[in-house]
């Protein structure tokens, strides 16, 4: 269980996270909606551990584990993955052995067995197809050329193989066309189970189309400021963020 | 990536104090006294039992040498070396060759296996059944020890031997070339080597033979305050080709300790001449104490038309390097390579590069330097690419990147280029760039400590050049990156 008690946190100095509290059960999906400048993109970067976020207050357990002791690699290693809205490009490292040794490190940390490269291809064979990712694809260098929808679903293959207790999707939709974003929404629907919960961050319900939520928690200036089922969300896409204090269009 | 894992491992097990390679092998030295005469140059040549000829190219070296002052130049700052201070010569103990591997003292297999020399090697020197044909000629502390599958190249004609060895066997070759390439006169260190050199390996590769293993050397600075000064001399025949490896570490040293090495290649028609070289020298201690100044003299002569000579250098030890593998492109249609990773952490100071030299007509090269800077070191590219007025239709393509870790350290890039003659096309790109905090951040996030995170981006940064080294190097040297760049980040 996620549980996130007043939690405040400064960018460059300014408050953007100002007392939020969050529970999210284990086994459970939740969507964090909210106009732009809410605070949902902070949240995500807070739970891993960004440097330049500074949590000035409050406190972030997954399943009693104080997440704000730990630095970023601990965190993956402890579970939690964040899948980018901008993954980051490095060249010259083919996106293969980025995963090899990604997967390997959190392995070793786990204190699993590391994957020789044969089976460790194997396995990335087998996922890479559910997510109609080319095998060519990932002998090119880690998302350099690629476009949005190759970048979001190399997330969302990275986060299959890292197998995480607790995701966090911070609007992997954007930039996506209906079919990626389909393509998507099954590489997350297929990693749901019980023992694994979901921080599903979007500007829009489209997403939720697909990837139906548990719950749905609004954030309005650094705090939940409604949550409710999934109709919430329905709600929203007709009266926009006007209440919240965002622009009055709907989404 | 095991590399990465298997240097987490590793830089875990030592501190930056704590070189990998810092250890001393106890082996009976026979020492030349301290300081430099021409007494010395005597000692030296007579130890060698070299002809007159011989001994008086090194005298007349050391008259030059005497009036010579040194290069100043560079990047690079250090204090004045009293050149009285040192030794010049020593040898270990025993100066016949083993005639087979259990003849050889067990310390310095001790050492190689400390030294991890490395997968293929240490099973030829083992003597392993069915090892691959790497040939070593390992050189400890100035005198060839060890020479293996000599007969084997021998029945390809290649000749694979120390240079004293060749001088007695085949002076007539070392005659002909020594100094062809490097005259005696050429700058400070080279000519300082020239009156001094202690030993180095030889190849002569005869017309149309291809080279049938790597030529692999490995070298180590043994003896304390021993100047090493290396030579070495390749010569490949018309259409000949050959592949060279040179991979060297150091045990650690408070003082600082001298190498000037000069390597001198010959390509002659159609032939093609690969040099690589991994150094690994000691680079002082976290507080830029100690380490080893390396001022090399590295240069090929592309001698005959349609010849060939490839550079390929991964430097990441040494307190300085001073260091410039050049290619003279006489022959008409030949081709000079350079590629380079240049790694400097803590205090170390590098001033590497290359230089161009188009003489014939349809010339052409390539310069491909990555430069990485950490800590608070400086790293300095400097490359002359210049075409004579008769060199028509030269081509050169530079590319020079540098990576900056921190914010102590500094990255120079300083090309010269000369064109005297209008047909040249020379084009040069350059880049510089900081690994950014959110590449750092990505790869975190998926688990991967900062070390592991800096080695895998480093590793990408220098990918272009590592594709040039052999296979057997690669492996190797993504690890040795891995372990230079240690205490980098944090």
């Amino acid at each position: 269980m996620l549980e996130i008690r007043n939690l405040h946190a400064n960018v460059d100095g300014r408050e953007i996270l100002k007392g939020l509290d969050l529970t999210l059960p284990t086994g459970e999906v939740h969507a964090i909606m909210g106009p732009n400048g809410s605070g949902k993109s902070t949240l995500a970067y807070v739970l891993a551990g960004k440097d330049d976020y500074e949590v000035t207050e409050g406190s972030v357990t997954w399943n009693g584990v104080d997440l704000l002791a730990l630095d970023p690699t601990g965190r993956a290693v402890a579970g939690v993955f964040l899948a980018f809205q901008y993954p980051m490009e490095i060249p010259g490292v083919a996106t293969m052995t980025f995963l090899r040794s990604s997967v390997n490190a959190v392995r070793k940390a786990r204190g699993q067995e590391e994957l020789s490269t044969p089976d460790f291809l194997r396995v990335l064979k087998e996922k890479a197809k559910d997510l109609n990712i080319d095998v060519e694809m990932l002998r090119r260098p880690l998302n350099v050329g690629f476009s949005g929808g190759e970048k979001k679903r190399n997330e969302i293959l990275q986060m299959t193989l890292l197998e995480p207790s607790l995701c966090v999707l911070d609007e992997t939709d954007s930039g996506l066309d209906i079919d990626a974003l389909r393509v998507v929404a099954d590489g997350v629907n297929a990693l749901r189970s019980p023992e694994r919960s979901m921080l599903v961050i979007t500007h829009y319900q489209r997403l939720l189309d697909y990837i139906v939520p548990d719950r749905v928690h609004v954030l309005s200036d650094g705090r939940v400021a409604r949550s409710g089922g999934p109709e919430l969300a329905m709600e929203l896409e007709k009266s926009g963020y006007a209440e919240f204090g965002g622009e009055a269009t709907a989404a | 990536m095991p590399a990465v894992q298997d240097t987490v491992e590793r830089v875990k097990e030592i501190d930056v104090d704590q070189y990998k390679y810092g250890f001393v092998t106890e082996i009976e030295s026979v020492t030349a006294p301290k300081g430099l005469n021409e007494d010395i140059v005597r000692f030296i040549s007579a130890k060698k039992d070299e002809p007159q000829w011989l001994l008086d190219w090194r005298l007349e070296a050391f008259k030059r040498w005497l009036t010579m002052q040194e290069p100043e130049w560079a990047n690079v700052h250090y204090p004045k070396i009293d050149f009285q201070d040192l030794y010049y010569y020593s040898a270990p103990k025993s100066t016949e060759g083993p005639k087979s591997l259990d003849e050889v003292d067990p310390e310095l297999l001790e050492t190689y296996k400390k030294l991890g020399i490395p997968l293929r090697e240490q099973e030829v020197l083992a003597g392993v059944q069915g090892a691959p044909k790497v040939a070593v000629d390992a050189v400890f502390d100035s005198v060839s020890v060890v020479t293996t599958f000599k007969e084997e190249l021998a029945k390809a004609g290649v000749i694979f031997c120390s240079i004293s060895e060749a001088v007695k066997n085949h002076p007539e070759l070392v005659k002909k070339y020594l100094g062809s390439v490097v005259p005696s006169t050429d700058n400070f260190y080279a000519t300082l080597n020239s009156a001094v050199f202690s030993d180095g390996s030889f190849v002569y590769v005869p017309e149309g033979v291809h080279c049938p293993m790597e030529l692999s050397t490995y070298f180590r600075i043994n003896a304390e305050q021993t100047g090493q000064f290396e030579r070495t001399l390749i010569i490949a025949d018309k259409g000949a080709y050959v592949s060279y490896l040179e991979g060297c570490t150091a045990p650690m040293r408070d003082e600082n300790q001298l190498h000037a090495a000069v390597v001198e290649l010959v390509a002659l028609e159609d032939a093609e001449i690969k040099y690589s070289t991994v150094q690994n020298w000691y680079p002082g201690d976290k507080n830029g104490k100690g380490g080893i100044f390396n001022f090399v003299t590295k240069r090929g002569d592309c001698r005959g038309d349609r010849s060939k000579i490839s550079w390929t250098q991964v430097e990441t030890g040494s307190a300085i390097t001073w260091k410039y593998p050049s290619c003279i492109l006489r022959g008409d249609g030949s081709r000079g390579e350079f590629y380079s990773i240049a790694i400097s952490n803590g205090y170390q100071q590098i001033d590497s590069g290359t230089k161009m030299i188009h003489l014939g007509k349809n010339t052409s090269s390539r310069i491909i330097s990555k430069g990485i800077a950490a800590g608070h070191s400086n790293n300095t590219y400097r490359g002359l690419v210049s075409a004579h007025r008769r060199a028509a239709n030269a081509r050169n393509f530079t590319v020079c990147d540098s990576l900056l870790i921190g914010d102590k350290c500094g990255a120079h890039t300083v090309p010269y280029i000369e064109a005297k003659n209008a047909s040249a096309t020379f084009e040069h790109e350059a880049t510089t760039s900081k690994i950014s905090d959110d590449q750092l951040f990505y790869c975190l996030s998926r688990g991967l400590s900062e070390e592991e995170a800096v080695a895998l981006i480093v590793n990408g940064f220098v990918r272009d050049v590592l594709q040039h080294l052999p296979m057997e190097f690669m492996a190797e040297t993504q690890k040795l990156i891995s372990i230079s760049l240690e205490g980098s980040v944090g």
